[in-house]
Formats: structure tokens, sequence, C-alpha cells
């Protein structure tokens, strides 16, 4: 079927399968492979995508879900070469080790400022509990995320 | 077939429906043969041979005085079994390979790894090829822990069959549940263990039997012994020392490499044995260690000296100020089932592939100054995510005395440099550090040489920093950018090669006696929980973990390295667990073997303490393993001092913390 989404800002059409994973699509069509897998099962959050501002797993969504939606992947937060601030915040707390929960954690920190600016460390964990990490012990992506918000600009 | 999980049949296809097609349509007939999935089981005499006469992949023994004598005159004894679980790597990136065949009969292979080197002797070995027709590029790879270390070669080589036999690219990527039925874990492991002290508390016997099931083929285990039988009794003298290490084969998967490489199990051993006898000669647990604790010019069990570089006291000292100044708030009043309780463990970690891996101990480099001032280097150890790329490129800005900035790193690739051994055992700080070092020593030899005769000064008046030239320590008129002009006119070569190997180590493997590796890391880990009597339930308050790595070469990647191993060990201590039943894996998914989220982290307290290791770059010692290996200790103990109680098998689950304490 032809699926029609807005990508990164930008409109696209695509002819495929309505049954799809959005992942699939993500990766092997449109060519953006900083979305991840890492189970398929939504259960690592490698994953993680924004769909219409909010954190989904495109290993559960389907390509007709995505129709007529916004998506948002890691390839999208940057800014004319400019890393968005939750990025350097990653980079410069030295928060990122394989980097392969990466592009996943960033997203969902980001969508978690968007709705709470000034998270507790409480509401930071839970907020990303559903991102694995088998690398980091997650301290230093915390810290990354409290330096984002305390600066004020998710 | 000898485990469930094992490779019978490879597909390939122009997409995923119809490989999944084509295998279900392989039909297998099977005829059952009498399977071990039990240790014991496969000790008894009669039991189905899997290997050998006995089943015995390996054993090692290390025998030191008089053990059985020395019990006789001891104050106090301690003797108990302890048992621990396969545990799952999880890394978030399985394993994935793309085989690629090039014209001319070289095969390409790209791939998540550990060591290229082993792939690219696996693959040739299966395709009958020359190493010089093999070529392996490490991709940037998600995670490892030991689970890419052998393991990756299976993949390289099942992908590199098709691809050599359609003549076409073939991908594989293993799925999740795939990955963890099919690939290694660490050693499930039975300790027996029996410790003697004087009435000092000065360790006078040491008697361990460590089991481990090694699964279906001795893989790596016969390595991962070693380095288990060494580790035994931890970081401790003790003149009398009896340790009977044995690699069992089963009818399980093949246990492997893991972070901690068969030391976790015993130093969990080691550890909570040490509490037991300090709670039966009455004595505080951290005075036991202290006087026990190894020092500079004592020999640990295989009776190596140990010159130089002993942090274990300081380790000690460290995390046990950082505790003391800074007490966690006392649990609420209003809930007196939450138990607060504290535990440590001292340990130390053999760098290095050591005596049993010798001939592996090698390692090659290469750096490249470019014209305009950038510089490559290449090495043959692995980026994993453990930083080694940061620290290397550290060391060659350094050495060069070149802007960090200006220094990147070429992907690891089998072409690029000599065979370099793998990238294991905490080696690749140490070991390509050290050959970058040999190969900057020599470029900046010809830089020195070519600044001193355009300056008119003795290459030794000459100095380098940031790029910037000093003679005689005052900045000198000629900048990096002339200086390289000069050296292109007189074509002096910028480029070099670098090639580093450790002292020989003599080892006796019939007594177990003699000098096992080339210098230790040390660490002490404080654990405090809270314990939920009604449930026993443990949640984690606080880690302090103090490790002595020689020098930090990048200490936010030595913090990092704590952190994240630190939340792999307490995995390893309350949840995790492979749970096998007639050989077949029961919880191969993220929803069933449970790795630590956000949530489950508490706070971590990485310290880092420094002795210098006089032969590695800058003083570093390797450490990347040593964070994981602790923990689990730690928490048991302070598990039981919550309680009063005592436990012997990890993970501590409620249901066996709640055990314990209803049957005390
Ligand atoms: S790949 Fe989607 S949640 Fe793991
Ligand atoms: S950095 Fe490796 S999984 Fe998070």
């Amino acid at each position: 079927m032809m699926i029609r989404f807005t990508l990164n800002g930008t409109a696209v059409a695509l002819e495929t399968p309505g049954s799809k994973r959005v992942l699939d699509l993500l990766r092997d069509e449109c060519g953006l492979t900083g979305t991840k897998e890492g189970c398929g099962k939504g259960e690592c959050g490698a994953c993680t995508i924004l769909l219409d501002g909010r954190v989904a797993n495109a290993c559960l969504l389907l390509a007709c879900q995505a129709d007529g939606h916004e998506i948002v992947t890691i390839e999208g937060l940057e800014h004319a070469g400019q890393l968005a601030p939750i990025q350097q915040a990653f980079v410069d707390e030295g928060a990122v080790q394989c980097g392969f929960c990466i592009p996943g954690m960033v997203l969902a920190a980001h969508a978690l400022l968007a709705g709470q600016p000034q998270p507790t460390d409480d509401e930071i964990k839970r907020g990303l509990a559903g991102n694995l990490c088998r690398c980091t012990g997650y301290r230093k992506i915390i810290a990354a995320v409290r330096r984002t918000a305390q600066a004020g600009n998710a | 077939m000898r485990y469930v999980g094992e490779a019978l049949a490879l597909v390939a296809a122009a997409t995923l429906a119809q490989a999944r097609a084509a295998a279900a349509a392989v039909v297998v007939q099977y005829e059952e043969l009498p399977a071990l999935f039990d240790m014991a089981a496969a000790r008894q005499p009669g039991a189905p041979q899997l290997y050998k006469e006995n089943n015995i992949f390996k054993e090692l023994h290390i025998t030191r005085g008089d053990p059985a004598a020395a019990f006789a005159h001891c104050a106090a004894v301690v003797a108990h079994t302890y048992r621990t679980p396969p545990q799952e790597h999880a890394y978030l990136e399985t394993q994935g390979m793309l085989a690629v065949p090039q014209p001319g009969g070289v095969m390409q292979l790209y791939g998540s790894m550990q060591c290229p080197f082993y792939v690219r002797d696996g693959v040739a070995a299966v395709l009958g090829s020359t190493l010089g027709a093999t070529q392996i590029t490490q991709t940037s790879t998600g995670g490892a822990f030991g689970g890419k270390e052998d393991v990756p070669s299976l993949p390289a080589a099942h992908a590199a069959l098709l691809a050599w036999r359609t003549r076409r690219p073939v991908r594989l990527i293993y799925e999740r549940d795939e990955d963890i039925i099919c690939t290694s874990k660490r050693h499930a492991a039975v300790i027996r263990s029996k410790y003697g002290a004087d009435r000092d508390g000065l360790l006078r016997a040491v008697e361990i039997e460590y089991l481990v099931d090694g699964g279906a083929y001795a893989t790596l285990s016969p390595i991962v012994l070693f380095r288990g039988v060494v580790h035994a009794a931890g970081p401790y003298r003790c003149p009398n020392v009896r340790v009977d290490g044995y690699a069992v084969a089963t009818n399980h998967v093949p246990a492997g490499a893991f972070r901690g490489f068969g030391s976790p199990q015993v130093l969990f051993a080691a550890e909570r044995q040490m509490d037991e006898l300090a709670r039966q000669l009455k004595l505080d647990p951290v005075e036991l260690r202290r006087r026990n604790l190894l020092r500079a010019g004592d020999a640990t069990i295989t009776g190596q000296t140990l010159h130089a570089s002993v942090g274990a006291t300081d380790t000690l000292d460290t995390a046990l100020a950082y505790v003391r100044e800074h007490p966690l708030a006392p649990p609420p009043a209003n809930a007196p089932h939450l138990k607060y309780g504290r535990g440590l463990s001292t340990i130390y970690y053999g760098v290095g592939l050591g005596v049993g891996g010798e001939y592996l101990a090698r390692t090659g480099a290469t750096i490249q100054i470019n014209h305009d001032g950038s510089v490559v280097f290449a090495v043959g150890t692995t980026e994993i995510g453990q930083g080694m790329k940061t620290v290397l490129a550290q060391i060659v800005a350094e050495a060069l005395g070149v802007p960090f900035a200006s220094v990147e790193m070429l992907p690891t690739d089998t072409t690029r440099v000599p065979d370099s051994g793998p990238t294991v055992a905490s080696r690749a700080t140490t070991m390509s550090g050290n050959a970058l070092l040999h190969a900057a020593g020599q470029l900046r030899e010809r830089l020195n040489a070519v600044a001193a005769e355009v300056l008119g000064r003795a290459p030794l008046q000459i100095s380098l920093h940031h790029g910037q030239i000093f003679a005689d320590g005052a900045p000198a008129a000629l900048s990096f950018a002339q200086l390289l002009h000069e050296c292109a006119v007189r074509r002096v070569s910028l480029s070099a090669q670098g090639w580093h190997h450790p002292r020989p180590l003599k080892y006796d493997w019939q007594t177990g006696q003699g000098d096992t590796y080339v210098v230790f890391s040390f660490a002490t880990n404080i654990a405090e929980v809270l314990v939920d009597e009604r449930t026993g339930a443990t949640t984690v308050l606080r880690v302090t973990a103090a490790h002595d790595v020689g020098k930090a070469i990048s200490p936010a990647g030595v913090e990092g390295q704590i952190e994240g191993g630190t939340l792999q060990g307490i995995g390893y201590a309350l949840t995790e667990e492979i749970v096998q039943a007639n050989g077949v894996i029961r919880n191969p998914h993220f929803s069933t073997y449970i790795i630590p989220t956000a949530c489950d982290m508490p706070e971590l307290v990485p310290l880092i303490v420094e002795h210098p290791f006089p032969d590695g770059p800058f003083g570093a010692k390797g450490f990347g393993e040593q964070p994981l290996m602790g923990v689990a200790p730690a928490i048991a103990n302070a598990v039981c001092n919550a309680l009063s109680i005592s436990q012997y098998e990890l993970p501590l689950t409620p249901e066996r913390v709640w055990a314990a304490l209803h049957s005390a």
C-alpha cells in the first residue's frame, strides 16, 4: 500500500506492504540505520522513535500504522549539523559506551523532557526504564538528562 | 547434535520470509541418545561419554604447602558449598555478520566482534582458504563482554560458507532468542571451599574444588578454568593451599568467556568464606581482610611475588573512607521490616592473557602522520564500547606531542596490522598502548632529528607538546606544519610500526606454582542494601567501588567501566539466571531474563586508586572486567549481614533469601 507520513520533518510517500515493521521501513527503505533492533519484541527500547511526539517501539509498529502520522528518528534530532542539547549532554557526560542503546535512549530522554522539563531523578529513571543499556550502568545517562533539564533547553 | 541450539543446516535466500520457509522445510530425524545436564551425573562412573572417558575437558591443580596438616592447627575452620548460575551477556546488539565474496577469491567479512583474528582463522579453516584471502573488518560493535570473543567465528563461518557457495553477499543476524539460546554463557559453577585461620585471623589453609559446567564443547573452558583456579582464594596470603579445578562436559550450550572469565564464581565463594570466617572468629570482616590482603613483596597462592602496583589495601581504605564520610539516611522508621545491611568484597584480577595464553600475548600497531598534521593509527585490538579508542588516541597524542583532536583510529581490520591476539582479558590498553608507544617513539626520533637539524640543535634538546615545538623548553621558531614540510623535503617516512609483548612468565603446570599474570589490578566493593524480611526482596542502596587501575588514562572512561560493570554485577547478584530444563533454555527473552533497568540503579560511587604499573603505558594496567567481579559477593555479604543469615547460592532471589530466613 502507499504509506504517507512525515519523517524528520519531511513528507514521504512509500509503496510498501502495510504489514512491514516500521523498524524495517526506516532501516531498509529510508536508509536510516540509527534506529536499532535489540529484541524485536518491545522489550529493550533500542528501536525507540517518536510517533507524533511520543515514544514508540518501531519493532512493534506496522507501516500502515504510520500512515498519516509524524515520525522522528535519531537522525532528525540535530538541526543544521548541530546536535540537540540532549545529544550534546550525552557526549559531554561520557554517557555513551557501545552506543547501541543510545539513539533510543536519547529519544526517550527527549520525549521525557518535553513532557516534564524539570524531572526528579526518580522520574528520569522511570522515563528511561523501557530502554535497556547493558554497558553504562545508566549513571552518566541520567546525569546527561539532569544536565539538559538544568540548562532548560531540551 | 550435542546441545539445543547447535546449527544443523544453513539456509540462504533472497528474503527473510523465503529463508524461514526453506528452513521450516528441512526435515530432521532425531535418534535420542542419553544426555547429561548435571555436572555430578557427568562425573559418575558409567555416565554417557561426551568427552574422553571421564567427561572432563580440563583439570588444573594448585598445591602449595600442606593444607591437610595446617587445618589441624587452625582456630577456626569454615567449609561450605557455593553455587552460581549461567549468566547471559545480553549485549544489546545481537551477533551479526555480513560476508561479501570479492573478485580474486578473497572473502571479506564485516561484523560485530571482539577478535577479528579469531574470526579470520576460523573462516579460512572452514573455507579451506589462506589467511591472506580472508579479510575481516570489525564494524561498530554493540557490546560484547566476552560474548563476542570466540562466538562470532561461528556466524562468520556460516555466512562465509553461504556466500562462498552462492557467490553473493550474505547477511546473518541473530534474533534475540536465537542469540540467547545458541551462544555461550558464563559457566555455571559449584565451589566446595574450606578455609582455616589462626586465632589472629591469619589464613593458614585453603582447600577449594572448583567445578564449571563447560557445556557441549570445550571452547574456552580450559583457559576460563585457569583464571578461576588462580583467583580461587582471592587477594590474600595463604601458605597452605590446594585448588582442584575441573571443566565438565555436559549437553548444555557451551559456556565461554564473560567479563571476569571464571573468576566471579570463585570470588563469590571466596568473599562469602571470608565473612563466614570473620563471623566464626568474631572479627570484623574488614579487619580480617586487612590482616590477610596482599602487599608488595607478598606471594599469591601460586607463589608469585608481587613487586609493584599492589593497591589492595588502598582500595579498601578508599572505599571505607567514602562510606564513613557519606553515611546513608537511616531506613524509614515506619518500616521495621526493611533491614539495612552492609557487605564488602576485596578482589584482584590478573591482567592480560597470562601464562595460559602466553603464545597469543603480542600485539602490533601502526601510526601514520599525514602531511596536513592529521594522525591515523591502527591496532589489532577492538573498540567494543569499553573506550579503547579514546584511551589509545590519548596515548598517541601524548607520545607524539600532537593535539588529541588530530588523532583518529582506523577501523580494526586483519589486513592492516599483524595478528595482535584477541581483545579480551582487559588487555587492550596495556598491549595496544605499549605497541603504539613503540611506534610513536620511532616517529618522535625522526621528528626530533629533523627539527634539531633545522633549528641547529641536538635532537635531545627538542620536545613536542600539543603540536608545538620546543627547544630546551622554550617555544621554537618552527611550527609543526613547517616541521612536516621539512620532513617531506627530506623524504623522511612518517609512518611506523610498533610491536609489544610482555616479559615471559614461568609456571609449573604440575604443581600450579609460578608466575601467572604480569600484573594484578585490585578492587574493594562496599554494598549497602535494604532487605524486606517479609518478602526476601533486596534493594541495593549504594555500591561504593574503589579500583586500583595503575593509572587512569581516561578517568571518565574508568568511571564508566566501573558503573556498567557494577550494574552487571548487581544483575548477577539478584536477578540474572539462565534457566535450563533438559538442556532447553526457558528464558531466552528480556522479559524473562531480567537485566537491570535504570530503575534498578542504586547510587554508584566509582573511586579511582592509582598504583602505577611500571611496564604499563603511563603506568596503566587493564581492569575492564574487574568492576563486575566483586559486586555479587559484596551484595551477598550485605544481605547476610542485614538478616543474620548465610547464603551460598546466586542469584539472591527473594525466594532464596526468604527461605534462608525461615530455615535459620
Ligand atoms: S527492538 Fe524494539 S523494543 Fe527491542
Ligand atoms: S551503551 Fe551499550 S547498550 Fe548502552
